[in-house]
């Protein structure tokens, strides 16, 4: 039992380092006071001044939150909708349905990175901020949709029917009791989102014009002209940023866990 | 108690080929506590469903207080169902839930706070208005879901399986307590329930329902000492018939003649002819079990072999072998004597008024 316990832990340890051991050193060495990336030479925070007044950094940063905040606002509102009408209501045909709006999620990043800009180029829309908007709201509308389902389908429908007996419109039974049921999974998918429109790359590069440049783009503008310890300055805050979306997005998954412990 | 405040005519639901309800008719009257009794898929949840109006009938009508109910939804109809499993909403506190209704009606804050208490005190929850359902015994979500439905003051309260949650000893205590409410609010309660012990305890009349329709209405008392089929003889706990033909009828009495064994004296209540097939159905606890073959005042003592004997604590419960095909079952309390006791394999003779059981023509 215990020799068994020490074989799992130090698996576990070895899969954590293989996955964080790169972003600690990149951390680390985005206080190097050296401009050469791999050799130390004491610790500074230059490098996190340069970034806070690099403008294009920052515009590109703008453009980020911008992009995130849009389509995931548009996303939850389609895929909470989405998933409620899929649920409470089948139609005819909506496993059809279903599947097409999960597709998203399985598709190679890179190919619908070209299908979205073959679209936009066939249907004669200029690539900028909006086409990237867009296209990030393609990506998340699944992300909110199979999410807030997950949480619908655990949901008694006793209860909205117990609100209806006891006097609520459909309308009103939604708002009142299902709402805020779903409120924990929708402020995760709502997170999930965000973190992921935040992070994205593939899609992005494929659907931004000239201008739209978001911040893993002029990451990646950054790097082709030589790695400086900016960029290390700016990773870590982005990983950080990222794992506290994260993190948050997770707790909120928890309390629905925790308000309903016998899962019915 | 008055004229009728829910009125089935001649309803049908059917799912695909399944008929739920199947030509049903009803009367519930102003102020009764009536019981649906019946095993489960007999369609009493789904009588509940249309009355609640969650479902609608396929054919037929549903009025309550003397309106149509066809196209009226859940939200506006004078009823309020408590849920099988309570169905609380977890989000909200006991005052929360109880307050729903009365929200929902835009009834004053202030109109709100004292009826919410008033319900609470009638289920004696006073002191437990902040906790949430989770925080709750089963017992206590039982209570706050008749509160949540006593307190909109419906025209009809409907209840499905309302104990059927509870352990055995809240399960009588809510029995009584149920009653008691029900008398005090003067509403009328509709219950369906698979029990027969809560529905005889309970209600003004019980309907037992089988396969969508109604067998038998009646008051307690009725369905338990003249049931009128044998499927309702069974379901209220009756186990041990004879069936064979009528050979004589003398005003209220009559003789029946069963293959092997002794003739049967019975008391009846019409319906039946010279020659006609009939069951007598016998309760297992109103048979007295004894080693002399006179009848003691009794009509009728049948020779038995007891096949098995099971203690049961406060009673002894016999398997009695009148003929090949013919197994009863008889209770005796356990008084402690001797002389009650009988033993394997030993023939005993089974001695019952003509009073007692009923006829059922078959």
């Amino acid at each position: 039992m215990t020799k068994r316990r020490g074989w799992l832990l130090g698996l576990s340890l070895g899969n954590l380092l293989f996955l964080y051991l790169p972003i600690a050193v990149l951390a680390v060495f985005s206080f190097n006071a050296s401009s050469m990336t791999a050799q130390w030479q004491g610790m500074t925070l230059h490098w996190y001044r340069v970034m806070a007044e690099d403008a294009a950094l920052l515009t590109a940063l703008q453009n980020s939150l911008l992009v995130a905040l849009v389509s995931t606002a548009i996303a939850t509102v389609l895929g909470v909708s989405a998933a409620v009408s899929l649920e409470r209501s089948p139609f005819r045909g909506h496993r059809a349905i279903e599947g097409a709006l999960l597709l998203p999620l399985v598709i190679p990043e890179v190919m619908m990175g070209v299908a979205l800009l073959l679209f936009f180029v066939i249907v004669k829309v200029p690539l900028s901020l909006v086409t990237v908007t867009i296209a990030h709201t393609a990506f998340n509308l699944p992300l909110v949709l199979v999410i807030v389902r997950a949480r619908l389908r655990r949901l008694d429908p006793r209860l909205e029917e117990a609100a209806r007996d006891l006097g609520a419109t459909p309308w009103q039974a939604f708002r009142r009791v299902t709402l805020p049921l779903l409120k924990p999974a929708i402020v995760g998918a709502v997170l999930m989102a965000f973190t992921v429109s935040l992070d994205d790359f593939v899609v992005t590069f494929f659907t931004a014009g000239p201008g739209a440049t978001t911040l893993p783009l002029k990451v990646y503008s950054m790097i082709k002209t030589g790695v400086s310890p900016e960029i290390n300055a700016l990773s870590a805050v982005l990983v950080l940023i990222s794992m506290a979306l994260i993190a948050w997005s997770l707790m909120f998954q928890r309390t629905q866990r925790r308000m309903y412990p016998f899962g019915h | 108690m008055g004229g009728p405040i829910v009125e089935l005519r001649d309803v049908v639901k059917a799912y695909g080929v399944t008929r739920a309800v199947d030509h049903l008719s009803l009367e519930i009257r102003q102020g009764e506590f009536f019981s649906i009794l019946g095993p489960s898929g007999s369609g009493k949840t789904t009588l509940l469903r249309l009355l609640a109006g969650f479902e609608r009938p396929d054919r037929g009508e549903v009025w309550i207080e003397g309106r149509l109910m066809q196209e009226v939804p859940p939200n506006l109809r004078p009823v309020n169902l408590v849920f099988q499993h309570y169905a609380l909403f977890p989000h909200l506190t006991v005052f929360g839930n109880v307050a729903f209704g009365l929200e929902m009606r835009g009834v004053s804050r202030h109109e709100i706070v004292s009826r919410v208490a008033a319900a609470l005190e009638m289920v004696r929850l006073t002191g437990k208005q902040e906790r949430t359902p989770t925080q709750l015994s089963g017992g206590e979500q039982q209570r706050v879901a008749l509160a949540r439905a006593l307190v909109n003051r419906p025209a009809v309260v409907l209840l499905d399986e309302p104990l059927g949650a509870l352990d055995q000893q809240l399960r009588q205590e809510m029995q009584v307590e149920l009653k008691g409410i029900q008398e005090r609010v003067g509403l009328t309660f509709i219950c369906v329930t698979h029990h027969q012990g809560e529905a005889l305890t309970m209600s003004d009349r019980v309907a037992v329902m089988d396969q969508g329709r109604a067998l038998q209405v009646g008051s307690p008392r009725e369905v338990y000492d003249r049931p009128a089929s044998t499927f309702v003889a069974n379901f209220i706990g009756i186990s041990n018939f004879l069936t064979g033909s009528v050979d004589s009828v003398h005003g209220a009495r009559c003789t029946i003649r069963v293959p092997n064994l002794p003739e049967i004296v019975a008391r009846h209540r019409g319906g039946i002819g010279e020659g006609g097939r009939v069951s007598l159905a016998l309760r297992p606890e109103r048979l007295h079990l004894s080693r002399e073959a006179d009848l003691n005042g009794f009509d009728n003592a049948v020779p038995a072999r007891v096949a098995k004997a099971i203690y049961g604590g406060h009673e002894m419960q016999y398997q009695l072998r009148l003929s090949d095909d013919v197994l009863w079952t008889a209770r005796v309390p356990n008084d402690g004597t001797v002389e009650r006791r009988f033993a394997l394999d030993e023939t005993v003779f089974v001695r019952w008024n003509a009073d007692e059981g009923a006829i059922l023509v078959e």
